[in-house]
């Protein structure tokens, strides 16, 4: 059936975050049903509801999308933000691929044991400067436009900015050697449904704070 | 420039195989460089082939792909094996992505240290059982079709494959629940360019050895 797309996960980020960036990009209004005990997750399991047993799940056009790769492919298609052809999706899901690692390692964090902290908060830090953020650096300064691929705005643009606010909260300055990532951020920021979701008061979630991560713990039972 | 695709990898399945296979079944000859040594990473990354400094490395159609995803969605859309719209290609996508999640299981078993294979192997089996090949086999039952999505190959068929033969091979009845999948098995591995593929002289790769363990942790680390 039509209707606004609804999203079932925890109340965070994790593996939904991504989602909600794209919708809120494309002007897509989207309904949330939170996942916040066990018996919430056990119940849409016995319900049938999540081909894998696993969320995220986002029911959209009459079906129940799982596997988080699969979901936000089809909102980019559905809503133009894939490139023209074969070859600029190609480079959107290069792109793509290369800040959702980034994005991981961060995801990952507070899931990982306390001694390794240090050293893991380091390693993002080395591969946002040395691996990541050069190569986007490069493909603007090379085509001197203002998106990623095609001149116009796609989910590399988003998924770009996402990992960009992201990893300036694990370190503030880390784009002080990026000028064209920064000038990235302020123009795609700008951008009236992305303002729009980074305005308090929008369905874009929280950095994971203690809590919420015994909660996800319990839920998952990791 | 055109010409065959050239495959940048060790020579091992790792995160190369799932592309070697696409490219059987679209019947595509293809090229292999294969690193030997940490040197040989270590030149593609400095020549600047490795756009994140990783492989899986393509040569294809003028680019140098990385990010195995990214490799495979190209090669099965270039080769008309994602579907014919958008619904079908999610299908395909959703099928696609719990298989690289159980192929990871599959592969990483061999990476296990002693003390932890046991417990590896017990999930491994429990998800391939309870988890994923229950779905596939209720949606061969559901629509009676011999493919997994639109009644065309796809990508998914493919990669379904690939991952019940790997599966096999860590417990060879592990399919013995499945009937619809057996037959799958055998349909599909009988396609001709799979049926190629799966005789000895092809491209496809052996599965890791322990022995082969300390090559490949040098080139990586």
């Amino acid at each position: 059936m039509a209707g606004k797309p609804k999203l079932h996960y925890s109340n965070a980020r994790g593996r939904m975050e991504s989602i909600r960036w794209l919708l809120a990009a494309a002007g897509v209004e989207f309904e949330e049903q939170f996942i916040e005990k066990k018996e919430d997750l056990e119940k849409l399991r016995n319900d049938g509801y999540l081909l894998f047993q696993q969320v995220p799940m986002v029911e959209i056009d009459g079906m129940k999308m799982v596997q988080t790769r699969a979901i936000a492919s089809y909102i980019a298609g559905k809503y133009n933000l894939y490139g023209k052809d074969l070859k600029e999706r190609a480079w959107i899901d290069m792109y793509v691929e290369g800040t959702k690692d980034l994005m991981d390692m961060i995801m990952y964090l507070p899931f990982q044991p306390a001694d390794t902290k240090g050293k893991n908060l380091a390693l993002i830090i080395e591969r946002a400067t040395t691996r990541y953020f050069p190569v986007y650096e490069k493909v603007l300064k090379d085509h001197g436009q203002d998106y990623l691929v095609g001149n116009k705005l796609s989910w590399a643009d988003i998924n770009l900015l996402e990992a960009i606010l992201m990893v300036e909260e694990c370190k503030p300055d880390i784009l002080s050697a990026f000028p064209l990532l920064q000038a990235f951020k302020g123009r795609t920021s700008n951008i009236p449904t992305i303002k729009k979701f980074l305005q308090p008061g929008s369905q874009r979630k929280p950095p994971m704070d203690e809590k919420t991560v015994a909660i996800v713990k319990k839920i998952y039972g990791i | 420039m055109s010409g065959k695709p050239k495959l940048h990898y060790i020579n091992g399945r790792g995160r190369m195989e799932s592309i070697r296979w696409l490219l059987a079944a679209a019947g595509v000859e293809f090229e292999e460089c294969f690193l030997e040594t940490k040197d040989d990473l270590t030149k593609l990354q400095k020549d600047g082939s490795l756009l994140f400094q990783q492989v899986p490395m393509v040569e294809i159609d003028g680019m140098k792909m990385v990010q195995s995803r990214a490799i495979g969605n190209y090669i099965a859309a270039k080769y008309n094996l994602y579907g014919k719209d958008l619904k079908e290609r999610a299908l395909i996508d959703m099928y696609v992505e719990a298989i690289i999640d159980l192929n990871e299981l599959l592969m990483m078993y061999t990476f296990q240290p002693a003390d932890k294979k046991q417990q590896h192997f017990a999930n491994l089996v429990d998800k391939a059982t309870n988890r994923y090949f229950p779905v596939f086999e209720k949606v061969l039952k559901d629509h009676e079709q011999d493919f997994l999505v639109g009644n065309q190959f796809s990508r998914a068929d493919v990669q379904l494959l690939e991952s019940l033969l790997m599966a096999e091979e860590c417990k060879p009845d592990i399919l013995a629940k499945f009937p619809l999948l057996q037959s799958f098995k055998a349909r599909i591995s009988n396609i001709p360019t799979i049926k190629k593929f799966l005789q000895p002289g092809s491209q496809r790769k052996p599965p890791l050895q322990e022995k082969d363990l300390p090559k490949i942790m040098k080139i990586f680390h």
